[in-house]
């Protein structure tokens, strides 16, 4: 051989590390081989389980060309209040403005609550310096002041310092100036200016992004570094990648620099997946659908594009601004608890049983009922074949018992139809979660299908393509893999912003381009070094603008051409204007005449586009028989009625076929309902598309 | 209870009807010009009765105390319709005039009736706090106002539209009676939107579910509200209790104006008299009797958080608000600065419901809008106003410390960075931090106030504040301390003053370089201090929000003992 390692290794492995389960995605891409695997997360050290995963099927990690992590272990440590002792340094006058945040609250009604900041007051240091919002720097820093305020903190334990100073976005100098300074003698890589991990005006949000990111620093780094180890230990010589929270993938040195990029990794997978998975069975429209234990997280996917929101809080006070792929989450989840109020009005959560202790069925301790013992209650899921492992079987005894007292007898019903109202209450929560990311957003629902992943969603598919009119909805052969599997597909990516601050007529137009392009060329140098062979390379700009006197800005994108070097012509103030109107009027419907506008941040992302890979090779094999499929009937109630349900091993159907509902679709991590008057069918990649029965014929293709 | 429809269609209608409500709101923000309306959501939408105008669904979004308040704009189109007998399809009125429709006269109200098959099914009204409105001052917080007319320009309920036709006459009218045009456009055209959307979204939920199962849906949501209500009222003991706290003054003469509450349980019923409080005043601290009622409902609903924002959690309360009261002032009493009473009326009830349900209150909050303006023009002769709302503590609660730098309880708006004010306006601020030693003492002390200090960038400014609690501090309950007094002080040659009435000042003049501090009083404490663990005493000295003097004043020195 002749020791080509690029001919060799040809695997890639997604991993995503969830609150229970840890699911590993193998791909082949040579042979187009594709497995999964599912074992529990380890706790508090997700790496144990990570690296037991990628082991699931076999030791050998030499041939394989990637692992890719979507890792919640910096949610988790920001949720938590996990991560590392930390120090700020700021302007003079400005110690506060993490605590003061901007003057919310967490609860509209009630004033309770309160919050405390990642770093305590007395490890917040204010230095004499300042710079004006036009970039003047009125006194330059106190470079003693700062390497006294660096020692104390060092004194004090502390594993990273922040350098926030105000109106840094406008003229970084004296951070940089201060970071050089800290840098000669702090003893680890995590000394960080606001400037560096934010350029964007607005202190709280910039301050809050860099504390949090140098708060998450040494715990990732130290988190990414042994599984980096272990990897090396296992023989692995190929890239190990990070998702972030924007849906891209970046390389370890990257996620070690900025750990709050990962803040939403396994969710953003999940929907890069889905969209992936719409696409190529020819619904590049598509809403997803997460439903977990005590939420339901809905994306949306216009076009094969999800849409990107600038900035979340991942708990009250906590802001990460970065770009996120934009997750609506309501408290609606399996483990969502049904209550009826003093009013007489049924309520499913915001209380929830989560998976610990879990439904009254699971039988460790909860007495109120969830949407999942509904659904036991029902017949819809099995009880004596629970799906997710750990428990032999479920006891729908307590749970009938639990709707009859909670819900059945204050409303007045029949424990079926107390069930039933719980899943359709349930239902008409998650169908307004989709009505906020669509109708709300001017989105045709009847343009969409409805991809449901994650354990449980694929129950409520067909009411939520009733009740929303939402064309179809598309289960994935693998829903509980999902986000392991977008690990494999995402693209390289990195995003960058810089305020810039004038009206459209003043604006710097070469300064503009400059900009551009110091941007384009630190993302390409960023993404190259990763040494991924990319199919090809996308660089993307937007302008944050508005009509002066609006403080909400419009994402307006750029058509700018770059040559073959990568070298950027910029806008004309024409191009700038004209694309301004255009965005404006899509998103608005009007435009102001005469408006003044104004340019607020250039927002630049470099993508590098990862080869995908052939889904056609996850469809069934020609040897799955439908009559092996069949696992007999079982009864199931719908629309007020017990029917006979149709009972199928999933994975066994072949492709094509097809399946009137009332049915019910089986696999180890999901399960399906097909309601009455509904109608599946396996199409070539081993999905399973369902409609309205009067709907079908059309409704399986693609638009 | 469940008249004519089943639980299951109910439970999924107000989940449909809320939504409507929200959307309406968001499309609002993300359209409107102006930064109150975008930035701190003053602003609210809402579905009301056809025959009584009384609340049916609110957006959750929207200023907390327009959840009540506009029930009464709404009820003032229905009198001025049934007047003029003309009421159609497609028409929209227009108003501002806050003796009718309570707040103040920045806030716009659209109220449209909603028809379905010809027939008036219930009407549906935005309402936006405009940035300006005319009268004496921009922004039209004027503290020296002693009628309504130097507040702004009045506008009385009139067609906007009449069926779907826009009155030009009408939008020209409001453009030239305001130094914003481009912004009460912009707001105008978003509240229109608005309102376009929830029409759209109604037709097609009564489409799906038909006329009869709303409006069955509706009133019984309001009679499941009042249930609820009477449910909670009901848990409570049978009594009496007093409260009484102050106004500073009216901003013209500087006498302490009372705010008094007599809240009376029987039953499930529960009254809350204010007879006792100041009579109406000369400066514009006045609000009108709709804005009194809605307030009550603001504090009902922190002290209840669950019940739902509709009409019918207001049927067992029984409200006096003593007529030529400060509380129900009449035409033309100026209203500008009704936020600062109405917070006052907040903190009166919950020091009462304090005496009788001491685990469902919170200590007072630091109690003032504090609108300071500063204004002034640029070399180039370019106006500009700084105008803004600043943050203080809220009061502890039976969990733990009041929040830190908060909004006001009548409100839910956020405040613009730093950073966003020194790029639109020539000044920068030397301090914008937590101000020490501003919080009552407590088990669970208040939240911390704030220190703003603002240095001029420009050769000369003027500027005007309208604040409060400068000389009655925020209110412990349950044996809490009381908070810091708020304190505003400006920068002339020879060195800092303060106004006489404390809070209120217009006409400032500023010049280069000089500065205005305000100091906002934190939250009141809860619970006897003594009773505070030694432990968060010590950690609030170490970090500086508490100074050692304060610590062992308030809580005596076994604070001292703890090892930092």
């Amino acid at each position: 051989m002749a020791g080509d390692c690029e001919m060799t290794r040809t695997r890639m492995i997604g991993v995503d590390v969830g609150g229970t389960f840890t699911d590993v995605f193998f791909l082949d891409e040579a042979s187009g081989e594709a497995r999964v695997a599912k074992v529990p997360t380890t706790r508090p050290d997700q790496s144990g389980g990570f690296l037991a995963g990628i082991r699931a099927h076999g030791e050998d990690l030499e041939g394989v060309a990637s692992v890719v992590h979507g890792t919640t272990a910096g949610t988790n440590a920001l949720l938590e209040r996990k991560g590392a002792r930390i120090g700020i340094i700021t302007t003079q006058g400005f110690r506060d403005v993490l605590d003061m945040r901007r003057r919310d609250r967490p609860r509209t009604w009630g004033l309770r609550g309160n919050f405390d900041p990642v770093v305590p007051r007395e490890l917040r240091i204010e230095v004499p310096e300042r710079t004006f919002a036009d970039g003047t720097v009125e006194q330059v820093v106190d470079l003693d002041a700062v390497r006294a305020a660096g020692e104390h903190l060092l004194a004090q334990g502390c594993k990273a310092v922040a350098v926030l100073f105000v109106n840094s976005y406008a003229n970084p100098a004296n951070e940089q100036a201060a970071v050089a300074a800290l840098r000669a003698f702090w003893p680890t890589p995590h000394v960080s200016a606001s400037s560096e991990i934010l350029p964007e005006i607005r202190e709280y949000e910039r301050f809050s992004t860099t504390a949090l990111n140098a708060y998450l620093q040494p715990e990732v780094a130290g988190y990414i570094g042994r599984l980096a180890g272990a990897l090396d230990e296992g023989g692995f010589g190929g890239e190990f990648l990070i998702v972030q929270s924007n849906g891209g993938v970046m390389d370890v040195d990257t996620a070690r620099r900025l750990p709050v990029r990962t803040a939403l990794s396994g969710p953003a997978a999940g929907v890069i997946a889905a969209g992936y998975i719409a696409q190529n069975a020819g619904f590049p429209n598509v809403i997803t659908g997460d439903m977990g234990g005590t939420s339901f997280d809905v994306s949306l996917i216009a076009g094969g594009k999800s849409v990107l929101s600038p900035q979340t809080s991942i708990d009250f006070g906590l802001v990460v601004r970065t770009p996120m792929i934009e997750i609506a989450t309501i408290g609606a989840g399996g483990g969502s608890i049904a209550s009826v109020d003093k009013g007489g009005l049924l309520n499913i959560g915001p209380e929830s049983a989560g998976s610990d202790p879990g439904p009254v069925a699971y039988g460790r301790g909860n007495t109120r009922p969830t949407v999942t013992d509904a659904n036991i209650v029902l017949g819809r899921i099995d009880s004596e074949r629970p799906i997710g492992g750990g428990l032999a079987r479920l006891d729908i005894e307590a749970a009938r018992a639990a709707i009859a007292e909670h819900v059945g007898k204050p409303l007045g019903l029949d424990t079926d139809a107390a069930a039933e109202a719980i899943i359709t209450v349930a239902n008409s929560r998650m169908a307004g979660a989709i009505r906020l990311v669509s109708i709300e957003r001017g989105f045709d629902p009847k343009q969409f299908a409805y991809m449901p992943f994650g354990g449980g969603g694929a129950l409520h598919a067909c009411a939520l393509i009733r009740e929303v009119g939402l064309a179809r909805a598309i289960v994935p052969r693998y829903p509980g893999v999902t986000s392991a599997m977008g690990c494999v597909i995402a693209d390289m990516r990195q995003d960058f912003v810089q305020t810039v601050n004038a009206l459209t007529a003043q604006v710097d137009v070469a300064g503009l381009g400059a900009l551009m392009q110091t941007h384009v060329d630190e993302g390409l140098r960023l993404i190259d070094s990763a040494g991924i062979n990319f199919a090809g390379r996308e660089i993307i700009f937007e302008l944050d603008m508005a009509y002066l006197g609006q403080t909400h800005t419009v994402a307006v994108p750029l058509t700018v051409t770059l040559d073959a070097d990568h070298k950027v012509t910029p806008p004309t103030r024409e191009a700038i204007r004209a694309a301004f109107d255009a965005a404006y009027e899509r998103v608005y419907g009007r435009l102001l005449p005469g408006g003044v506008t104004r340019v607020l941040n250039l927002r630049t992302a470099v993508i590098g586009q990862r080869p995908k890979f052939d889904l056609s090779t996850l469809a069934p094999g020609p040897d799955a028989d439908a009559e092996k499929a069949k696992r007999g009937t079982r009864r199931v109630y719908a629309a007020g009625a017990w029917h006979e349900a149709t009972i199928l091993d999933r994975l066994a159907l072949p492709v094509g076929t097809i399946i009137n509902g009332p049915a019910i679709l089986e696999q180890a991590d999901t399960t399906i309902f097909i309601e009455p008057d509904h109608a599946g069918r396996v199409d070539d990649f081993g999905n399973v598309v369902i409609t309205r029965a009067d709907a079908q014929g059309d409704a399986w293709k693609g638009d | 209870m469940s008249r004519d429809i089943d639980p299951i269609t109910l439970a999924v209608l107000a989940g449909r009807m809320e939504q409507i409500a929200d959307e309406m709101d968001a499309t609002l923000f993300r359209s409107a010009f102006n930064p109150i309306i975008a930035e701190a959501h003053d602003a609210s939408h809402g579905i009301y009765h056809a025959a009584t105008g009384d609340t049916l669904v609110q957006g959750k979004s929207g200023l907390p105390i327009f959840v009540g308040v506009m029930a009464f704009a709404v009820k003032a189109v229905i009198d001025k319709a049934a007047r003029d007998g003309d009421l159609a399809d497609g028409d929209t009125y227009i108003f501002n005039d806050a003796h009718l429709g309570g707040t103040h006269l920045s806030d716009m109200r659209l109220v449209r009736p909603y028809f379905h098959e010809g027939e008036l099914f219930c009407y549906l009204a935005s309402v936006g706090h405009w940035h300006d409105v005319g009268g004496a001052v921009p922004g039209n917080y004027n503290p020296s106002a002693s009628e309504a007319f130097q507040e702004a320009f009045i506008l009385p309920p009139v067609k906007l539209a009449r069926a779907g036709v826009m009155q030009q006459d009408i939008v020209d009218i409001l453009l030239r009676n305001t130094r914003l045009p481009q912004s009460a456009l912009g707001d105008l055209n978003g509240q229109i939107n608005a309102l376009d959307l929830g029409v759209k979204r109604l037709d097609a939920l009564l489409a799906e579910y038909g006329a009869e199962t709303v409006r069955t849906a509706l009133s019984a949501l309001s009679d499941r509200a009042e249930t609820l209500m009477r449910a909670e009222v009901e848990n409570l003991p049978d009594g009496r209790w007093e409260a009484e706290d102050f106004l500073d003054n009216d901003g013209i003469s500087d006498t302490a104006l009372p705010i008094r509450v007599a809240l009376e349980i029987s039953g499930d019923r529960l009254s809350l008299d204010f007879t006792g409080s100041a009579p109406a005043t000369a400066g514009p601290i006045n609000i009108s009797e709709g804005t009194a009622i809605a307030c009550v409902y603001v504090a009902i609903k922190h002290i209840f958080p669950d019940l739902p924002a509709n009409a019918g959690v207001m049927r067992p309360l029984d409200i006096t608000i003593p007529a030529g009261s400060i509380l129900a002032a009449e035409f033309p009493a100026p209203t500008g600065g009704y936020t600062e009473t109405i917070l006052r009326m907040i903190d009166v009830i919950f020091a009462a419901a304090s005496q009788v349900a001491p685990e469902r209150v919170v200590a007072n909050a630091y109690g003032t809008i504090n609108a300071l303006s500063i204004a002034g023009h640029r070399a180039d002769g370019r106006r500009w106003v700084m105008f803004s709302f600043y943050g203080g503590g809220h009061g502890g609660t039976p969990e733990g410390d009041g929040l830190d730098h908060g909004n006001a309880p009548i409100s839910t708006a956020t405040i613009p960075p730093a950073e966003i004010l020194e790029a639109a306006y020539p000044v920068a601020f030397r301090q914008w931090a937590l101000r020490p030693d501003s919080a009552g003492a407590g088990r669970y002390r208040g939240g911390m106030g704030a220190v703003y200090e603002i240095e001029l960038l420009e050769e000369s400014a003027e500027a005007f504040l309208f604040g409060e609690r400068g000389r009655f501090a925020p209110k412990g309950v349950a044996g809490g301390g009381e908070a810091a007094l708020n304190r505003f002080s400006y920068e002339q040659d020879d060195g800092f003053h303060t106004p006489p009435l404390a809070s209120k000042i217009v006409g400032i003049a500023l010049k280069r370089g000089q500065r205005v501090r305000l100091e906002t009083p934190g939250g009141g404490g809860y619970g006897p201090p003594d009773q505070r663990d030694p432990q968060a005493i010590a950690r609030d000295v170490a970090r500086g929000l508490v100074s050692e003097e304060r610590a062992d004043a308030d809580y005596g020195t076994a604070w001292r003992g703890i090892a930092k």
